[in-house]
Order: structure tokens, then sequence, then C-alpha cells
């Protein structure tokens, strides 16, 4: 059972990490919510207004729970906790670095034990098949703040041999308050990368997660509390973008803010910045990404993959492989093996092991991504499949293709959101490469070939963060994510994650003579 | 519904100190043999040797005793371990630090056993060993376990058309031979950034002090290292030292030890296949008292720095030099200082102070401290051993010494500090810096000027300025001139282990960009 799974719902990366589980454990459907209020300072707070908001179960449309909602002053309350736990002197600004690094390997370690129930929490607040949110959306949050724990004491400075009588060091220090708002299509996941350079960098944290989804971060703010961070070092207010969201992005004690979500939002939040302290900003936004496939492909693999880069996450990620260019003598034969492949894709109930695709997240994003099914057939694409929503109740739709996409129709120049896939035709490597670069966006790419020098000259050629050559959705939590042009700014994961995360002070010491 | 987060308001956490760590009675000692591919295996010559306590002078038990033939059998193992396509090799990198990892959970589980042993081998105190000894080893353990999956190649912007970049590969097989002086912290030393940079390990602990690195042995196992990863041979230096310093299938040794045999190892290395060499070797360190400095605390930290361990430390402060106006003043508080040190049984919390490793190391430190007496220094305490107590000295301070005695140019390797005076800076940087060694020194002032015109100045791998012996897995330690080659911990340490590839791919002009 578990190979199938496997086999057919994550190919790559996620394919090895999911098998080392021997078994996936029955989900309990039904899992207990056990915080569902502010956390700041180490405490659960109610909203200040007292106000609360529904969050909903999309695969049913059922009220999980009630949640309180953050706003503007209860941001104010988060961010003077977290003002105060970063004030010089404080416990965490003393904390030996390789301490850092133990509380988030012991935050890990609780994330580990706990990764059914939360797994459990993810798939029936967000609607993904509990199959991937244990084995690959929880296993790739422990493998993610176990990294970034080996990089708290190992972040350092360097010494510099500038010119004259002097002696010039710098020291990599945390930024400050860092404001991190988070999406809604990878909870845990995004949150862990927020959370894993600022803590690791010495930061402390104020976070706004999504309305959608705001259950599993607060029971991580639990985790956080058990294994000993100090009051105030992590602030989690549940809320929505306009009203807690801005109160982050526009506030003059917060020092940097990291946002993840779509490119108009990314907009507002760089203007809250530069009306605001000018606070420094990182932006994950949207993309188009393309996924080249050349006539030499190992066609088997470029129709697996393709369909994954879609597919994967009911097609809710930001680097989705939404423009799918074939090579034209191959054209025919991978519309039809794709067409063939989707068909077969089990889309139902999340909390089944067999299910590869559940519900949309939420009402909104079904009614959006059912008019650009619309607006694709109006254009004159050629639906292949699917089209229309999948079942009778909750936010289902069909996995759906178009073949026939011409470059300047909406469904080729919109980020979608969901499982609708364009596939179009090019000929030469040169077209392809300048057809994919023409989008605003620039977050991810792909090609697949079996020609070494084709994969270097198309890999080189795109404007994008991240290209896969002969693979998709491969991410290590060691190798940097990103956008170019309007998906983004800067850089997570890796090591260039910590930039976002580090001031950096230059010491110059006058000395006496300076020897070599 | 939801039930409502449990507020927690207002519980605090008991924070009593917790009690101090208790030895622990050993019953039996159980790994006693050599240990390969994860297995424990008797000798082939059938030799075993006794290892000592040298607090008592009883035998603790006897250990099986590698020679030439069993390190062969060792390197065979960590050959085949490391063999491409093993599962050592095919490891993901952060899988690695997973192991790294848990090997420092299960020392900190085993924390006071191995304190215990550790103190019963080698003499030194017991909550030495369990603060500091076990402290830097699992330290070291997860410091490098970090390390496993952030060691970078790069990508080069070569001219023309091609695709540069490297690769951080593992060297191979690696030798290591450790001290008995810090058992299990050079073990860890040695180990942890072989094994984050994927290498696999021949290590013979010293014959003095087996058992901690066999206990370890075990540990290994139980966290999940693939068979032939770590081996260990408990032996001889001329023999089983000799074995891995010449083999022709181990692709770097790692030594830590004297002088006199590094100069061995390296000749054995030039000798057999140009293993790649890294040396920690003695030191005579120099530690240079301004008149500005914070007089107590210069006094207690190079005391410290001499007396540490028994005075057995190749960073022991083994020439501390004064500037004359306080000179007196700080004889006279080092002595006092001294005479306080608490000399007795190893276990017990209050001891500071226990033998010396073995009848030869103890017999060279008197014949030192002898020449002292001889060469007119001025013996200020101590000076000979503890009566009817076997293996233990009292710390002994000379003062009025020249440079060209043999106690100050000569490392005593025991608890004896030599205190020489100065008039200034340019001549006691001259001074400190004529010795063979430069392992580590420190200077002791106010002056900021001064701290960084003088640790500039002094020859050797590490400076200590107002502090002695912190040392730190992330800062590296290893001497110029005679005291070593390379460099140990930090991410330095890295580069000792592993090789680095370019690789250089042509592109066609036709689909250049």
């Amino acid at each position: 059972m578990l190979r199938t799974v496997c086999s057919r719902t994550f190919p790559q990366v996620f394919r090895i990490s999911a098998c080392q589980h021997s078994t996936i454990p029955a989900p309990n459907i039904h899992p207990d919510v056990h915080y569902n209020k502010i956390f700041i300072n180490n405490e659960w707070h109610d909203a200040e207004s007292k106000k609360t908001f529904p969050t909903i179960n999309p695969a049913t449309g059922e009220v999980i729970c009630q949640v309180a909602e953050g706003d503007k002053v209860d941001v104010e309350k988060a961010v003077k906790a977290a003002k105060d736990a970063f004030r010089l002197g404080s416990p965490w600004r003393r904390m030996d670095a390789s301490d850092r690094g133990l509380l988030l390997s012991r935050l890990a370690d609780c994330i580990e034990r706990d990764s059914a129930y939360l797994a459990e929490l993810e798939t029936l607040d967000n609607g993904k098949p509990y199959a991937v949110s244990y084995s690959v959306d929880v296993p790739m949050v422990v493998k993610c703040l176990r990294y970034y724990a080996g990089w708290a004491d190992k972040w350092g400075g360097k010494t510099i041999p500038i010119d004259g009588d002097y002696f010039c060091y710098t020291r990599h220090e945390p930024v400050g308050v860092c404001g991190q708002i988070i999406p809604w299509n990878f909870p845990l996941l995004m949150q862990a990368w927020k959370l894993g350079p600022a803590l690791a960098t010495g930061n402390t944290v104020v976070m706004k997660v999504a309305e959608q989804t705001p259950l599993t971060a607060l029971y991580i703010a639990s985790l956080i509390k058990e294994v000993g961070f100090p009051a105030g070092v992590v602030n989690i207010i549940p809320g929505m973008g306009p009203t807690a969201g801005a109160a982050i992005a526009s506030h003059m004690d917060v020092d940097k803010i990291a946002f993840t979500g779509s490119t108009d939002v990314g907009h507002l939040i760089q203007r809250a910045s530069s009306t605001s302290n000018l606070k420094k900003v990182t932006l994950e936004l949207g993309g188009k990404s393309p996924n080249i496939i050349l006539s030499d492909a190992n066609m088997e693999e470029a129709v697996e993959q393709s369909h994954f880069a879609l597919f994967f996450n009911q097609g809710q990620c930001c680097c989705a492989g939404y423009r799918t260019y074939v090579q034209e003598s191959i054209y025919n034969e991978f519309v039809e093996r794709s067409v063939e492949r989707a068909k077969k894709r089990v889309v139902g109930d999340p909390f089944d092991l067999k299910t590869e695709q559940g519900p949309q997240v939420d009402e909104e994003q079904f009614q959006k991504i059912l008019g650009y099914i619309s607006s694709g057939k109006r254009e004159g694409a050629k639906l292949m499949c699917g089209g229309g929503a999948a079942a009778d109740r909750g936010y289902f739709i069909q996995p759906t293709i178009f073949g026939d996409v011409k470059d300047d129709m909406t469904i080729a120049r919109e980020e979608i959101f969901g499982p609708v896939m364009q596939i179009l035709k090019f000929k030469s490597l040169e077209e392809v490469v300048e057809r994919a670069n023409d989008s605003k966006y620039g977050l991810a790419a792909a090609v697949f070939t079996q020609n070494i020098e084709k994969a270097h000259y198309i890999s080189n050629g795109l404007r994008a963060g991240t290209v896969w050559i002969n693979c998709y959705d491969v991410f290590g939590a060691q190798a940097p994510f990103g956008g170019y042009k309007a998906s983004g700014i800067g850089r997570e994961l890796g090591q260039y994650g910590l930039d976002n995360y580090t001031e950096v002070k230059t010491v110059t010491i006058k000395v006496p003579q300076k020897n070599s | 519904m939801a039930q409502n987060g449990t507020i927690e308001n207002g519980v605090t956490r008991n924070t009593s100190p917790p009690p101090l760590p208790q030895p622990v009675k050993i019953p039996e000692i159980k790994h006693t043999k050599i240990f390969i591919n994860n297995e424990w295996h008797t000798s082939i010559k059938g030799k075993k040797f006794p290892t000592i306590n040298p607090a008592t002078g009883v035998k603790i038990c006897d250990v099986e005793e590698a020679d030439k033939a069993d390190v062969d059998e060792a390197v065979k193992a960590a050959r085949a371990a490391g063999q491409r396509g093993s599962e050592w090799r095919r490891m993901d990198t952060s899988s690695r630090g997973r192991l790294l990892h848990r090997l420092a959970d299960l020392l900190e589980r085993e924390r006071a056993v191995l304190a215990t042993l550790e103190s019963m081998d080698t003499g030194k105190p017991f909550l030495h060993a369990f603060f500091v000894d076990l402290d830097g080893s699992i330290k070291t353990l997860r410091y490098y376990a970090g390390w496993t999956d952030k060691i970078h190649g790069k990508t080069m912007p070569v001219d023309e058309n091609f695709v540069c970049f490297t690769k951080h590969e593992p060297v191979g097989v690696c030798g290591a031979i450790i001290p008995w002086n810090f058992p299990l912290l050079m073990f860890s030393w040695k180990i942890a950034p072989a094994l984050a940079c994927g290498n696999t390990v021949v290590i013979k602990p010293a014959e003095q002090t087996p058992l901690t690195a066999l206990h370890v042995g075990a540990l290994i196992k139980e966290a999940g290292f693939p068979p032939g990863v770590v081996n260990i041979v408990p032996g001889f230096g001329s023999t089983a030292g000799a074995a891995i310093a010449s083999h022709m299938n181990i692709d770097k040794v790692a030594f830590t030890g004297s002088t006199e045999v590094g100069q061995l190892i390296k000749a054995e290395a030039a000798k057999s296949n140009l293993k790649r060499v890294t040396l920690e070797l003695g030191g005579k360190n120099p530690c240079i008292v301004f008149a500005d400095s914070d007089l107590q605390s210069a006094v207690e930290e190079t005391q410290k720095g001499a007396f540490f361990n028994q005075g057995q430390a190749c960073t022991a402060a083994s020439r501390v030099y004064v500037e004359e106006q306080v000179y007196d003043e700080f004889v006279r508080l080092s002595v006092e200082r001294a005479k306080n040190i608490v000399i007795g049984d190893p276990m017990e919390p209050q001891t500071s102070h226990g033998p010396q490793i073995d009848q030869h190391q103890f017999d060279k430190i008197l014949a030192l401290v002898d020449s002292g007496k001889r060469d007119g220094a001025k013996l200020e305490c101590g000076g000979c051993a503890v009566e009817d107590r076997g293996l233990f000295i009292h710390p002994t301070i000379f003062s009025d010494i020249k440079d060209h005695m043999r106690i100050a140019k000569e490392e005593i390797f025991g608890p004896v500090q030599c205190i020489m005076k100065f008039k200034t800076q340019e001549e006691v940087i001259d001074r400190a810096n004529s010795s063979q060694y430069g392992l580590t020194a420190a200077v002791f002032t106010c002056n900021i000027d001064r701290a960084l015109s003088v640790s500039a100045a002094l020859e050797a791998g590490t400076v200590w300025v107002n502090c002695y012996n912190a040392l730190h897995a992330q800062a590296p330690f290893g001497g110029y001139k005679m005291s070593g080659n390379g460099r140990e911990l930090g991410e330095y340490a890295l580069a000792e282990y592993t090789e680095v590839k370019a690789i250089t791919i042509r592109l066609s002009e036709q689909l250049k960009l």
C-alpha cells in the first residue's frame, strides 16, 4: 500500500523521504484542537477585541473551531514582548549560540515526536492529503529546523586585512524583531522556513499565520514553550492580512519583515516598509514557472514529473510548473500521456491514504480557479480533461489540462494556484528560453533533457531563482530558494537564508603597528 | 469545538541548582577488545596489556593489544565501509549529522559512566572529567553534526565557455593516533570532523587510557553508524601506531602527542604513500602578564593554565613572563594559591589535583624539577612527590629562571609553573617567540593597544587575552612551528578531512550563453 502511495504521490526526494517511514500510521480523522489563542510571551491570550474567526475544514466546508483574531493592538503587545526579549542583556541575547542551536534541535525532536498529530491537524485545516502531510510536510519541517540548528554557532564574521594600522573585523548580529507573515499552502513548512534562520541567528519573532490555517502553528507555539525558548522570543498571531498583517508591515519597532504570499500583497508590504521605518524586506511571491520538455527527454519520467510539478498540493504551490512547454515533435504524445495520468489522479477524502489530491483551501480560491478554467475555454484553449468541481461538497476540483495554449492567454500569464495544467508547444531552444522568460515572475523553472549542453544552455538562460534539471520540486533545507523579478526579494533556506536575518557590524580598531 | 489552550501563567520552574554529579560504581569493564566492523575482536597475536589506575597503581583490567595484523583488518573494514556505493557513501549528509547528534545524545546518557572510567584510567579528578572532558566531547560532536550538510563546494566563473564547480569529498580512510591526557576529548576532536566529512576512521587510543574510547565504540554501534566506519585499535605506538602511520591504504593520519613522535609520523607518511598528515604536538607556551592587568585574575588564569590536568596538557602555561614591577607580588600570590590546591583521590569532589599518568612521566617530571634546582632557579613551593602516594606530585613553582635553563625550554608535562621576569614589551615578545614551539600563548593586560599588538606578534596558533585554556569547538586549534601541522576544530578542521575536486564541463560554442 505504502509503496503505491509513495510512487504515485511523491516523485524524487519526496519519494525517498516518504518511504523511509516503514508505515504511515492510520490517522485520527478527528484530532483534538488544543490551542486557538494568540501566543505572546509564552502565554495564551484572547484578542484584545475578544473577536474570533472560524477556521474551516475545506474537505467538508464545516467549521473546525473559532480562533482568536489578532489585530493592531495584539500586534502591539507581541512586538513589545519581542522587543523586550531582544533587549541587550536579555537571556536570549546572552545565550550561547550553540545553546540556541540546541533549542532548535529540541524543537525538531518534539515535532518529530508529535508528527502524526501535526499531520492530522494540517490535513484537517488545509485539506492536503494526510499521506503528504505526514511524509512530506512534517519531515521537511524537522529537517529545516535541524539544518538551521547547526548554523547557530557557525555563522561567523570575518577579520579583514584593511589598509593602514588598523585591525578590522565583522560581527554577524541579529536584526532584531522580525515580522513574519506566512501563507496557507504549507502552513507548517513555511513556519519552519521562517523560524529556522530567524532563531538560529538570534532574532525575535512576531509571526502572523494565515487565517485559513492557523491551527498547526499554534500547536508549534506550545512546543516552542515546552523546549524552553525564553518568553517573547516567538510570538504568534492568528489574524487577517489587512489588519494584523498590515500592523506588522507598518510597525515602527519591527526591524525586518519576511512575507510569503501573493505578488499583489508583496507590493503592499514593500510599500508599508518604505512609508514606516524602512524595515528590511524579504519576499517570496508568486510564480508562473516554466517547465520545458525537450524532445530527447525520457518521456515517462517527464510526464510523471510534470504531472507532479503542477498537481502537487492541489496546484497550490508558488513554484508549481504552471507553463509546460513541450517540443513540437513530442507534443502530441506528451499531451496524451499527461491526460491519461491526470485522469488516474485520485481526488477525494484527504484522510484516505490512497488520495493524491484533496480540496482547494477555501471557497474563494475554489471560485477563482473555476473562473480561470472558464477563461481558458473562452479564450480558445483546448480542454483535454477535467474542468469542473469534483465533489458535491468541499472545494474539490478535477485535475484539469489545457492543450493548445497560447502565450497571451490569461491562463498562460496569471498564477492560477490550482490543479490546472497548461501545455504549450515550442520549436527551438532559443525560442523557448525567450518565451519562458517573458513573464513578470521568475521563481522556478525546469528542463527535461538528456543532453548535457542543452541542459546547461537552458538552465543558464532562464531568469529564475531555482532551476530543476530532470526533476521538479526538489527542496533541501541546504539549498536556497527565492525569486527573480516580481517573484520576490532575497533567498530563503541554505546559508543564503541567514543573510536576511543578519546585520553585519564592522568593528575597526586603531593599532600602534600593523603586521601581516 | 476547541478546548482553550492550557494557560500556564505563573508556573515557575524549579531553579535550585542540580546536585553534583557522582561517580558510578563500575562492576565490570564491558569493553576491552578491538573494535572493528562494529564487532569486538581479540588480538590476532593473542596479546593483551594491562591498564592501570594511576591513583592507586592497581590494574583495572587487561585490554586486547592490537598490532600490525589487527590494524590491517581495521583498515580493510574502513576501506570497505568507504567504498563507492556503500551505505556510508550514499547516506544523505543530513543523516550523517543525525548520527553524530545521536552519538552525542548517547554520550550524554552515559556521561557519569564515561567520566568515571576516564577518571579511573587517567587519574584526573572525576568532576574535571565530567565537566570539562565530557562537556567538550559532547559539544564537539554536536558542533560537527551541524556541519555535515554545510560543507559547500563552489561554482567558479572560469574563462571561456565552461561550467566549473567543486565538490568537497571525503579523503578516505583516516588514521588517528591520540594521547592519554584527554582520551575522550581527543577521540572526539578526531572522529567528529572526520565523520562529518564522510570519511572512515581507524583510531588508536593511548595504551595508558584505552577504556573510554572502547566504551564509545559500543555507543557508535548503538547510534547506528554502519560497520567499519569507525574502528578502534588499542595498542602501542611503536607497533599499532607505526602500522597506521606507514599503511599504504590509509589516506590521512592525524596525530596528537609529542613533537618527537610527530616527526616519526611525518617520516612514515613520506616513506609510504604520502598520506596527508596533521599533527598536534608539544608546546612551551608563554603567558605574558603586564603590570596593568587585573593581577588577581592573571594569577588565577595562569596557574590554572599551568596545573590543570596535573600539568599534562600541550597547552600548559609553562612559561609565565611577568613585568618587573609586579613580579614579586605575582610570585607571592601564585605561591599562596598553589599551596591551597587540594591533592587527593580523584573521585572525591573537593580534589582538584590527581596523580601523573604513569611512572615514566612521573620520573621525567621529577628529573626536570631537579635540573631546575641544580641550574639555580628558585624553588618557591612543591618540588617533590607527595609522600607515600605513588604518582602524585606537589604543584611546583620556580622563580628567578633564566631562559636557557632546561625547565624554561623543555616541555615538562607536569605540575611545574616557571615564572620569569621581563622589562619591555619588545623584549618579552622576542623571548616568548624564541622557542621551537608555537602552540598557544596568552597576554594579560587591560590596554587594548598592547593586547592587540602582542597577540599579533606572538608566534602561536592560539592566543588568549586575559584568559587561558578557552577552547571551543567553534574556534580552530593548532600549532605554529614544531607544535604541529594543520588545525583542529572549527570550520578549519573540515579542510583537513576533505579532498576538493574541480569538475569542468565544456559547452559547445553554438549554445553559448
